[in-house]
């Protein structure tokens, strides 16, 4: 149930360094979440939409991820526009869109879709191994950074083990019906879920000790910045930059 | 629950990120390295719990868990939900960077506030500690889905309405929470009480009880 699908690929987006990568999909985010004009916003999309493609995201899973993303955004067109205050956009019958509400949630989408291809085509182009080591290479506090990458290595262990105990119910002829019966044996499964990985961190912390762990986790990986890879900066630098002079310029 | 990207202002996204770090800080430091694998795995477990769909009336909700989590981590579940989200965001494009800071504070500070209310109770057997945890379970939710609705509201006054139907529509969550919290609990301190916070002995307790208690 989890995996990334985004991470393989030959696209010349995978080949650049994970930390220029990774700077430049934190600037972008930052820059077109701040940004206020229609315009600028526009642009952000394309750039977005370009890094997608130039990454060659596979069509389906990326079309999936954007449809969960806009949820947030579906809920908040249902109910914004119509609770604004002031003057209608159009009406239909006695539902009145509200103008501000209505331009808000425009902006809104805009802003959501364009960061979301952004990031899909700068962050989740790696590993998640590799995405660790380029935010320990960008100066992460080490203890999150360790954190994170444990998280992710054990969360496929994990989930497998969900999927065995889920099994095993099955097996016993449990069907989930919303009744006590039900909620209990979820319960109890989360619990049995959390005993197991306790159990397991203390196993997993015996053999770090063992292995001589001294509470510092070594990132042994080694970045190599290429010639190409300071014409990715140059291009990221100016395409943020840009976005920035133009919100200036407009407002 | 996460707020998407681009709805909030500025001023919102950056509390949000001064106070995440600041939480996430503090959890750190509070982080023993032998404690690192049992955060981490907890950490993975939240992660995998929040995939699981629970039935309630005719539909179903996800299970947050915050609550929860909040109990058995303590402050060091700050940057284990910030580690969970972070891979949430990485695997299914929830949230990014700029609203990473919001969803954490969201998530983890009623976290963090359970553990401080509910935490020396949990451990007892009884009606009070099943109530703590029912209420730990039922709270968080709340207080994220609170959270969540200053966040919108702060960003627009004129979000209010948005952001009550934020609150309204976790009402559910928050009763389905309290029950599995409840249950959660009461299987844990019968199968590996080692997991909950130690309990602190009642008042008035007999002198070789508290001895018996204590941590």
């Amino acid at each position: 149930m989890v995996e990334e699908i985004f991470a393989r690929g030959g696209s010349p987006v995978h080949k650049i360094d994970p930390r220029v990568r990774v700077a430049a999909g934190a600037a972008f985010s930052i820059v077109t979440a701040l940004a206020q004009h229609f315009a600028v916003l526009w642009a952000a999309l394309a750039m977005g939409a370009l890094l997608a493609l130039a990454a060659r995201l596979p069509a389906a899973p990326l079309f999936k991820r954007m449809l969960y993303l806009n949820f947030f955004i579906l809920f908040l067109w249902a109910v914004a526009p119509l609770t604004f205050p002031g003057p209608p956009l159009f009406s239909v019958g006695p539902l009145a869109f509200a103008r501000d509400g209505v331009l808000l949630c425009a902006k809104a989408t805009l802003k959501a879709n364009a960061i979301a291809l952004f990031s899909f085509a700068a962050f989740t182009t790696m590993p998640m191994a590799k995405l660790g080591h380029a935010l320990h290479r960008l100066k992460a506090p080490p203890k999150l950074v360790h954190l994170v990458l444990m998280c992710h290595r054990y969360v496929f262990v994990i989930s497998r083990e969900y999927q065995e105990m889920r099994r095993a119910a099955a097996l016993r002829g449990f069907a989930p019906r919303p009744d006590m019966r039900t909620w209990r044996t979820y319960a109890w499964l989360v619990g049995m879920l959390f005993v197991r990985a306790h159990a397991r961190a203390a196993r997993v912390h015996q053999a770090m000790l063992c292995r001589g762990f001294t509470g510092v986790f070594h990132c042994l990986d080694t970045f190599r910045f290429r010639p190409a890879d300071t014409a990715w900066a140059a291009l990221f630098s100016l395409a943020v930059l840009g976005l920035a002079v133009a919100e200036f310029a407009l407002s | 629950m996460h707020i998407s990207e681009g709805v909030l202002s500025g001023p919102v996204l950056a509390a949000g990120w001064g106070l995440a770090a600041a939480g996430t800080a503090m959890g750190l430091k509070k982080l023993e390295s032998a404690e690192m694998p049992k955060t981490a795995l907890l950490s993975s477990a939240f992660f995998v719990a929040s995939l699981v769909h629970v039935p309630v009336g005719p539909s179903s909700v996800h299970l947050i868990l915050n609550g929860l989590v909040g109990v058995l981590l303590g402050w060091p579940a700050v940057p284990a939900l910030l580690a969970a989200l972070m891979l949430q965001a990485v695997f299914f494009g929830y949230g990014g960077v700029s609203t990473l800071g919001v969803n954490t504070v969201v998530m983890a500070a009623p976290a963090v506030l359970c553990r401080s209310i509910a935490g020396p109770h949990i451990g007892n057997p009884g009606r009070l500690a099943a109530a703590m945890a029912a209420g730990a379970g039922a709270f968080a939710v709340f207080a994220s889905a609170l959270l969540m609705a200053a966040a919108l509201w702060f960003t627009e006054g004129r979000y209010l309405v948005t952001a009550g139907t934020v609150v309204a529509a976790h009402l559910p969550v928050m009763a389905a929470e309290g029950l599995i919290t409840a249950l959660c609990v009461g299987f844990l301190r019968r199968v590996e009480p080692g997991l909950l916070p130690a309990p602190r002995a009642p008042r008035g307790a007999a002198p070789e009880e508290k001895e018996r208690l204590k941590p």
